[in-house]
């Protein structure tokens, strides 16, 4: 790596580095290294370790599915049982959740790293947003446990779900980069970021099934980018019944790449004064 | 051209002090208030608009060309606030420069602060490779040199412990160690060795040494000039974010004495009262008189008192430039009381012989009065300050200079031992 000692680096005001992909290629082991660091650092000092992973999204499985399902008595999507369409939602939400929250809180925790080191800042919120994936990973294990419990068998849809996945994974991202950006400018976006979290858990169909939206207003719910994507995972799991709703789909999926585009271009634009600012 | 490790031209830097020094913290609050303000002297031509930009900048750097020749040993002097931790953040990319252009050749690693990236309940096994990806290093490299690392931080059986449970001396040796392993072509280093023990502190120093040996370009911030004349053969000069001179080491290190270090001869304007006692000090002065071997050492400081008053003396310590009490004396040993009196008084003392082997440098005097054993009335620290240029010793005429021993001969008999200071070392 050192041996790179022709090239030379052009530093100025305003210059985006050309080199700047480049260096997050050699940079590449930090995403890893960052995202092991949160991980292990998680459940250092807890008497069940990564227990806890798998059961916080269980028991938020078990409330969502008593509310919506037994108490308010919602239908379920073809013959599915009520826990894996909740399920089905919860594990993009959540990866999306905690991404968000993880992501627009890294630059702040990692302070003293960007005020002292160069690397492209890009890498730290995509590790948190890493880390939330490997917790969405961990969840998936227990989305097999319910369909071995209820018997559950997927059609082949199942194939298509790492499409959703990366859609999810650019969702995340785009808003959590923005967010990141914004909460280094103006600390109120500390407090702004669980509300949206709050919010969004009842707007976006996690307990509940899309077709439970009145027709007449599903544009306006395809607005959400979450729409799009937890659509597209029930789509995926649950098998073929119920058609997914292309157009709204297309919507919340062009939404998401807006954004991942406008947010990749927002964090570049402030990346250079982070260490000024923040 | 191609032997150019480091060219800048016209570098400037600026901060905008308002927002830093008011408010911590940037609110949305505030931004939708300040835009509504604007928008507002925008749309009515009668509002304020002559507010002053220059009033919230302030220029860190400015106008700053210089060049570094590849395997340049450079240090950076210049006192707080010069700009010479800017001009390294703005080297190692952390943050962009206003105005002004660098160009660097080759892989750049700075250390401007030791144990950066650390995690406190992360093992040291796990924080060398945090730390050492962070800096810059690949996975494959980090496992290669880890038995270096850790023989040369001294912590193997501690490995499996966090680091929240380490000293703090163990903390910083793991993390030099950490740096110390990467292998860049140029190296940026802010005054990260004023920490550690002193063997420690040597070893870092040897294994810089041997990074400039191997040919890197080193830069190097200290404020400590023994060790950055003993590490680099040429300085940078800062001052108020311009470059003052560049050249050898001991040249730069005498201009910047000189300069800040205040002349031999040195009248301080500072006084103090104390407005509960009604008295105080003022007008101090020092001044150094060559008598044969030895150096006299002459110091007046004026006494002001309101009211006639008993039991009073002054008490005056010298200091090295890093702190260490060389000497002092105060009114329970010298017992020259100040007479009863009102108004002004000057009061001289002298600091007899210093020797010729006291190690040269910038020292520093602090003035005190008060009443010995009760109170301390006023006092005034390091409120002045002298150059010892070293002596040449050897009678064949081979120069050297004592650095680590010496003595100041008080008045009236009292004789003080300089400290072992830092310098030590060599």
């Amino acid at each position: 790596m050192t041996s790179s000692g022709v090239s030379e680096l052009r530093i100025s005001a305003g210059r985006s580095h050309r080199q700047y992909w480049q260096d997050l290629w050699s940079y590449r082991e930090l995403f890893y290294f960052l995202a092991w660091r949160d991980i292990l650092v998680r459940y250092k000092q807890t008497m069940i370790g990564v227990v806890w992973a798998l059961l916080r999204p269980f028991l938020t499985m078990v409330v969502l599915s008593v509310v919506f399902g037994s108490l308010a008595k919602l239908p379920s999507e073809g013959g599915a049982p009520y826990p894996i369409l909740v399920f089905s939602g919860m594990l993009p939400w959540q990866f999306f959740s905690n991404s968000l929250t993880g992501a627009s809180n890294s630059l702040i925790s990692n302070a003293n790293l960007i005020s002292k080191v160069y690397f492209p800042r890009l890498i730290v919120p995509t590790s948190a947003v890493i880390v939330s994936f490997v917790d969405f990973l961990v969840s998936v294990i227990i989305l097999m446990g319910l369909m071995i419990w209820y018997n559950f068998v997927p059609s082949w849809h199942i194939l298509t779900l790492p499409v959703f996945v990366a859609i999810a994974f650019a969702a995340s991202m785009g808003a959590g980069l923005w967010l990141a950006t914004l909460n280094v400018q103006y600390r109120d976006f500390r407090y702004i970021v669980p509300f949206i979290v709050q919010f969004g858990l009842y707007i976006s169909p996690v307990g509940f099934s899309s077709s439970v939206v009145p027709e007449q207003w599903r544009w306006l719910y395809s607005l959400n980018p979450m729409v799009g994507v937890i659509d597209g995972f029930r789509w995926a799991i649950l098998g073929g019944d119920t058609p997914l709703h292309w157009q709204g789909f297309a919507l919340s999926t062009s939404l998401v790449l807006v954004l991942l585009g406008f947010s990749i271009h927002y964090f570049r634009a402030y990346e250079k004064t982070f260490a000024d600012v923040i | 051209m191609s032997d150019i490790a480091i060219h800048v031209e016209n570098l400037g830097k600026q901060y905008c002090l308002g927002h830093q020094s008011k408010e911590k913290y940037k609110s949305f609050r505030d931004e939708i208030a300040k835009g509504a303000q604007s928008i507002k002297q925008r749309i009515l031509p009668w509002g304020d608009r002559s507010r002053k930009q220059n009033d919230h900048t302030f220029w860190a750097l400015n106008d700053l060309s210089f060049e570094v020749k590849q395997g340049d040993r450079i240090g950076i002097i210049g006192h707080n606030g010069a700009g010479k931790s800017t001009l390294l953040k703005i080297l190692s990319r952390i943050t962009e420069p206003t105005k002004g252009e660098i160009r660097i050749r080759g892989k750049v690693a700075s250390l401007l602060e030791v144990g950066t990236g650390f995690h406190p309940e992360l093992s040291g096994r796990e924080n060398i490779f945090l730390n050492g990806a962070i800096l810059g290093m690949g996975k494959a490299e980090i496992a290669h040199k880890f038995d270096e690392i850790v023989a040369f931080a001294e912590v193997e059986k501690f490995l499996d412990t966090p680091v929240k449970r380490y000293s703090s001396g163990m903390y910083v040796r793991l993390a030099f160690a950490v740096a110390a392993h990467l292998e860049p072509e140029i190296l940026v280093v802010d005054e990260v060795l004023a920490v550690g023990d002193i063997a420690f502190q040597k070893k870092c120093l040897g294994k810089m040494e041997d990074v400039g040996r191997e040919g890197r370009t080193v830069l190097f911030v200290s404020h400590n000039m023994a060790t950055l004349e003993r590490l680099c053969p040429k300085a940078l000069v800062l001052n108020h974010g311009q470059l003052m001179f560049q050249g050898a080491a001991e040249e730069g290190i005498k201009l910047y004495m000189d300069q800040f270090g205040q002349p031999n001869t040195a009248t301080a304007k500072s006084a103090s009262y104390s407005e509960l006692h009604q008295m105080g000090l003022c007008e101090p002065t020092v001044e150094l008189i060559e008598n044969g071997k030895n150096i006299d050492l002459e110091v007046s400081v004026a006494v002001e008192s309101q009211r006639e008053q008993k039991g009073v003396g002054i008490s005056i310590a010298l200091f090295t430039q890093t702190g260490n009490r060389v000497a002092g004396i105060g009114p329970r040993l010298h017992r020259k009381m100040l007479p009863m009196f009102k108004g002004k008084l000057v009061q001289k003392f002298q600091f007899l012989a210093i020797d010729e082997k006291l190690a040269g440098g910038n020292y520093l005097i602090s003035l005190s009065l008060r009443r010995p054993q009760v109170e301390i009335i006023v006092d005034l620290p390091y409120i002045l300050s002298f150059n010892l240029t070293p002596k040449i010793i050897y009678p064949d005429g081979v120069p050297y200079c004592y650095r680590d021993f010496g003595t100041v001969l008080l008045k009236p008999d009292i004789t003080i031992s300089a400290p072992q200071q830092v310098i030590s070392l060599v």
